[in-house]
Formats: structure tokens, C-alpha cells, sequence
């Protein structure tokens, strides 16, 4: 195994419960997330992407298997300990439009802060860094109702970094945005899993985006499994071609994207 | 910056609640100098005794009954609000007044006659009332959060609420139509609201439960604050989301009750006052809010009780006052949802 490993899987199987019937949508999954490393999962949609997050986050309990996080059981772990070693950032809405960037920001420190949350002259340098690092630093003191879409995507990856976990999973973070600033948030992770040596998974519908930057793809096939690798690999695999049931679609290495 | 618009807003409540509660000592029905006003407060006693009588076991609990009923009621919104994330929640559009009011109505209309006044200085009567009230409340919280569950919508969760309402105040008329005489008049005459309802010997309950109450919400502010991002987020910083909505429907249904139970089903307060609290201060961070939102709902209780006693014909009913506070602000802040920060 791998000493940059930080999140693991060991035979899980995800899926959701409709009424008295459970749906396994995946199983088996034997996936690790490395220190350093952006990983894209990409998938067509009801393939399972939001599920399986939504079990590493632990907002739902897996059907089957364990996490391991840090060498440690995630799923038993005290919740105070978990929100120091994962962060999320989500596409849920969010009623902060009132507090300032430096506000909500400063909301990530809660899991390193005492019984009523105040903040110290560390945890403020922390949240000015974070800020920093996120390239949103010109906007601390503005509402974060007067922010863009772009913006306020890049608060929140601040507020995920102030929470300074090893692991930052993100659902979604590109979905509301336009071009520019998809490009851009891929790019400040990218930067953050390299520079600060996170452990980034987010989940996409940008296939190329994906491709050009992620330094590992966990790929949702349309037969249900989950195939992991680097760009190149699953090229040279084919493994792009069972991505989507549409067969009038075909992947096209030299564009890094689908045709038709 | 936004800090000290914070230390100024809370100095300006603090002298607008004094001035209030001044005021409140001074009018009222019957006319009393200035002067023996001053010296039956600061001790000296009055040759008059009845305004002795007056001012100490009349103006001044009814002082203190409306500033914390205001209080409490517009802290019991704002943990509304935050818990359902919705803007427009409060204790009586979601049906907790009337749930602590079909509590109180079984109560006064079980006990009849025998109350002997509406809430008599009985400790067995008025506790009855204050547990009927308590597990109204508690009834209608259960309903909602089981509800809030299935409906995800924040509109079909206040219509629940409305429903709940008409449901209980339907129970409430088919009570009274085999209640007594005597049960339905006392419990029509507290359905008006009113602050002159808790006495001397009461008043130690009333505030105790209250303060306590509040004090629990400010200890709340960081579960209150992470909330704000959703209930994933919230989870994902390490707070227990269903055990913190327990605590704060639990303090919401203790505040609503105990305020419904004495001075009757009072609207609006709790609706309006936190969104007078976001908008003075320009944030939604609960750590300002807290404060805020207890001076402002003392405030707007104190101006409602004056208007209440400044008429010369007689009191005015509070309910009577609050929807005419209430309803401007309310139209106000649905047609500038796109402008309010706290909406965005």
C-alpha cells in the first residue's frame, strides 16, 4: 500500500433505500485516495456518483464494507474527529448570503474550536491563508450574497480548506459555473493537491477538463464498476467508450472529449 | 465594520428599551405625578395606596412580563427559522401557539369555573395550564419535524403549519361548545393576549423559565451558525444535526409555551422581530443575532404593550396591535427578497 494513502475503501457496496427495497447501485468498491492527488470520478447521470460521495462523506451509511480514513474506521469514528480529517464542499443551497466571506470562511475552523465557536488570532490567520490560497482574498470583507457564482465556489473551497483536513471531497464544484470559471476551480484544486498536498476527489460532468487535469480518473462504466487509473491508462484501455449507453457517441482522444 | 454597527444597534435597543419600559411605567389608564411615580419606585412609598397598588403589582410585572414574552417569542422565531431554514417560520405561523393554545384550552376548559379568574393565583391551576401549554407545544414540534422530513418544500411546511392551526382552533370551538360559560369567557379573553397576566407571586416562574431558556439559545450560537450552510454541511463540521435540532425545538416549544400559557397566542413577534435584528445589524452570524433579536423582540413587546394601555377607553387587545406592526414588515421583506442580503 501506497504511505501517501489516506482514504480507503475495502469492499463497499453504495446505493439507496427506496421504501422497504434497497437498490445497490455499486459494490465491491476497493478504491484509495492519495496525499497530493486530484481525482475526478465522472459517470453518467443515476450511475451512482452523488451516492458514492455522499457514503465517503458519510451522510449515508454504505450498504456493505468499511472506510478506512487514516488507518482508522470512518464510519465509527467520533463525528469531531472526522470533520478534521474530511471536507466537503457541496452544490446544496446555503443561507449565508448575510455573513461575509471571512464569516464563512471562518465557519470551517468550527471542528478545531470550542463550545461557542470563537476564534483566535490563529484560527483568523488560518482563515486569511485559506482565503489566500483560494484566490478570494479581495473579497474577505464583501457579503457573500454580492458574490458571483465563481466566487462563491471558491469561498466555500476556502472554508473547506480553513477546516484543514487531509481529505477535501467536492460534489459537483464546477456544475453552476461558466467555462472561465470551471477552468479556473479545476485548476485552483489541482493547485491545492499538489502545493498543499490534499487528497481532492470531486466528481464532474467536465469529461475533458477532467482528463487534462486530474491526476487519476475513477471511471463509473455503464455495467456498474468502478475503473480507476490515470488519463493515459484508460485510453489506451477504452475504457471511455462504456461511460454513456448513448452508442451515437464515441470518445475522442485527440479532442479529450465525446463526438458523435 | 460590521462589529461596530453591532455595539452601536445593541446601545440604541438598550436606551429605546429603557425609554419604552419608562413610558410603560408612566401612562396608563389612570394618571399618577411623575413625582410619586419616582417615589414609590425608588422605595419611599406614596400616601395614595392605590397607586402604590398600581405601579408595583400592575405596571411593573406587566413591564417585565413584555419585555421577556417579546424576547422569548422572537428568539423562538429565529430558532424556527434556522432549524427549517426558512425565512418565514415563527412560533405562530407553524401552529405552536395554537398547539400550546389547545393545550391551555383543554386545561381551562376541563378545570370549567373553577379557575377562578384565568389564571389564578393557584400555583396547582396555573402550572396545570403551563404543562397543557408545554405539551400543546411539544405535540405540534413532533408533528412538524415529522413532516419536515417527507416535505422538503419550506412553503408546504408553512401551510402544515396553518393547517395545524385551523385544526386546533377547531378542537378548541367543539371544547368549547360543551364547555362552561364561565371556561369559554376565560378562555376567549386570553385568546385577545394581553402582558397584565402574570402576577407578583407568578412572575418568579415565568422569568425563571424564560431567562434560563434564552441563555440556553446563546449557548446554541455555533450549531445555530453552521446551520446556516445546510444540514450536510453542518454534519460535515461535527455537529450532531438531529440532536441539535432536538435541542433547539426543545428550547423553541419551552419559550412558545410558557409565553402562550400567560399572556395567550401572540402573533407576529416571533416572526418579525429576527428579521428587524438581520437587517439592523446587516448579518445573519448568530453570535450578534442572539443579542439582537432578545432586545429587539423586548423592544417591539414594550411598544405594543404601551399602545395597548394608551388608549383612554380601555385596553386594546395585544392581538389586536402586532398584526399592524407585523404585516408592513412582512410585505416588506417578500417584495425585496431579490435585494435582502440573508435570502441570497
Amino acid at each position: 500500500m501506497n504511505t501517501n494513502t489516506i482514504l480507503k475503501t475495502n469492499n463497499l457496496a453504495v446505493g439507496y433505500r427506496n421504501g422497504k427495497q434497497q437498490v445497490t447501485l455499486l459494490s465491491g468498491l476497493n478504491l484509495s485516495l492519495e496525499r497530493g492527488k486530484l481525482v475526478a470520478l465522472l459517470g453518467q447521470n443515476g450511475a451512482g456518483k452523488s451516492t458514492l460521495l455522499r457514503a465517503l462523506t458519510c451522510d449515508e451509511r454504505p450498504i456493505d464494507g468499511t472506510i478506512e480514513a487514516n488507518g482508522k474506521n470512518l464510519l465509527d469514528m467520533p463525528q469531531r474527529e472526522r470533520s478534521r480529517l474530511l471536507g466537503l464542499v457541496s452544490t446544496e443551497r446555503i443561507q449565508a448570503g448575510a455573513l461575509t466571506v471571512t464569516e464563512l470562511v471562518g465557519l470551517g475552523r468550527q471542528p478545531h474550536t470550542g463550545f461557542l465557536g470563537r476564534l483566535d488570532e490563529e484560527d483568523h490567520a488560518i482563515v486569511r491563508q485559506s482565503m489566500a490560497d483560494a484566490g478570494i482574498i479581495g473579497k474577505a470583507n464583501e457579503y457573500v450574497a454580492s458574490l458571483s457564482d465563481g466566487e462563491r465556489q471558491k469561498a466555500m473551497i476556502a472554508r473547506a480548506l480553513a477546516q484543514q483536513t487531509p481529505i477535501i471531497i467536492l460534489d459537483e464544484p464546477t456544475a453552476f459555473l461558466d467555462v472561465a470559471s470551471r477552468i479556473e476551480t479545476m485548476r485552483l484544486l489541482q493547485t491545492l493537491a499538489h502545493e498543499r498536498d490534499k487528497a481532492v476527489l470531486l466528481s464532474s460532468h467536465d469529461i475533458s477538463q477532467s482528463l487534462m487535469l486530474a491526476d487519476e480518473l475513477w471511471l463509473i462504466t455503464t455495467d456498474r464498476q468502478v475503473i480507476t487509473g490515470t488519463t493515459q491508462e484508460l485510453i489506451a484501455d477504452g475504457v471511455m467508450n462504456r461511460l454513456f449507453t448513448n452508442r451515437d457517441i464515441y470518445f475522442n482522444p485527440t479532442i479529450l472529449d465525446y463526438s458523435f | 465594520m460590521t462589529y461596530r454597527r453591532f455595539v452601536v444597534t445593541l446601545v440604541a435597543l438598550t436606551l429605546l428599551l429603557v425609554l419604552l419600559a419608562l413610558a410603560c411605567l408612566v401612562f396608563g389608564s389612570v394618571e399618577i405625578p411623575m413625582g410619586s411615580i419616582l417615589d414609590i419606585v425608588t422605595g419611599k412609598g406614596s400616601e395614595n395606596k392605590a397607586w402604590e397598588i398600581i405601579i408595583l403589582k400592575s405596571r411593573i410585572p406587566m413591564i417585565a412580563t413584555a419585555a421577556l414574552a417579546g424576547a422569548a417569542l422572537s428568539i423562538s422565531g429565529l430558532l424556527l427559522q434556522t432549524t427549517f431554514n426558512n425565512p418565514l417560520a415563527g412560533p405562530s405561523i407553524l401552529g405552536v401557539s395554537s398547539g400550546a393554545g389547545l393545550g391551555v384550552a383543554i386545561v381551562i376548559l376541563a378545570m370549567g369555573g373553577s379557575l377562578g379568574g384565568l389564571l389564578g393565583e393557584n400555583v396547582g391551576s396555573y402550572m396545570a395550564i403551563l404543562v397543557g401549554a408545554l405539551l400543546g407545544a411539544g405535540a405540534v414540534l413532533l408533528v412538524l419535524i415529522a413532516f419536515s422530513a417527507i416535505v422538503r418544500s419550506n412553503t408546504m411546511l408553512l401551510i402544515i403549519g396553518i393547517l395545524v392551526s385551523y385544526l386546533t382552533s377547531s378542537v378548541v370551538q367543539l371544547l368549547n361548545s360543551v364547555a362552561t360559560e364561565e371556561g369559554v369567557h376565560n378562555y376567549v379573553s386570553w385568546g385577545f393576549g394581553n402582558f397584565s397576566g402574570v402576577s407578583v407571586a407568578q412572575m418568579p416562574v415565568y422569568a425563571g423559565v424564560i431567562i434560563l431558556a434564552l441563555i440556553g439559545s446563546a449557548l446554541m450560537v455555533k450549531p445555530l451558525n453552521a446551520l446556516l450552510l445546510g444540514a450536510r454541511y453542518a454534519q460535515n463540521l461535527g455537529i450532531n444535526v438531529s440532536h441539535t435540532r432536538n435541542i433547539l425545538l426543545i428550547i423553541t416549544g419551552i419559550l412558545t409555551a410558557v409565553v402562550t400559557a400567560f399572556c395567550g397566542p401572540i402573533g407576529f413577534i416571533g416572526l418579525v422581530v429576527p428579521h428587524i435584528a438581520r437587517m439592523s445589524l446587516g448579518t445573519s452570524n448568530h453570535s450578534r443575532l442572539v443579542p439582537a433579536t432578545i432586545l429587539s423582540g423586548a423592544v417591539i413587546a414594550l411598544l405594543c404593550c404601551l399602545v395597548s394601555v394608551c388608549n383612554p377607553h380601555g385596553i386594546i387587545p395585544i392581538n389586536a396591535i402586532t398584526p399592524i406592526i407585523g404585516v408592513p414588515i412582512i410585505l416588506y421583506i417578500i417584495l425585496n427578497r431579490r435585494r435582502i442580503n440573508y435570502f441570497n
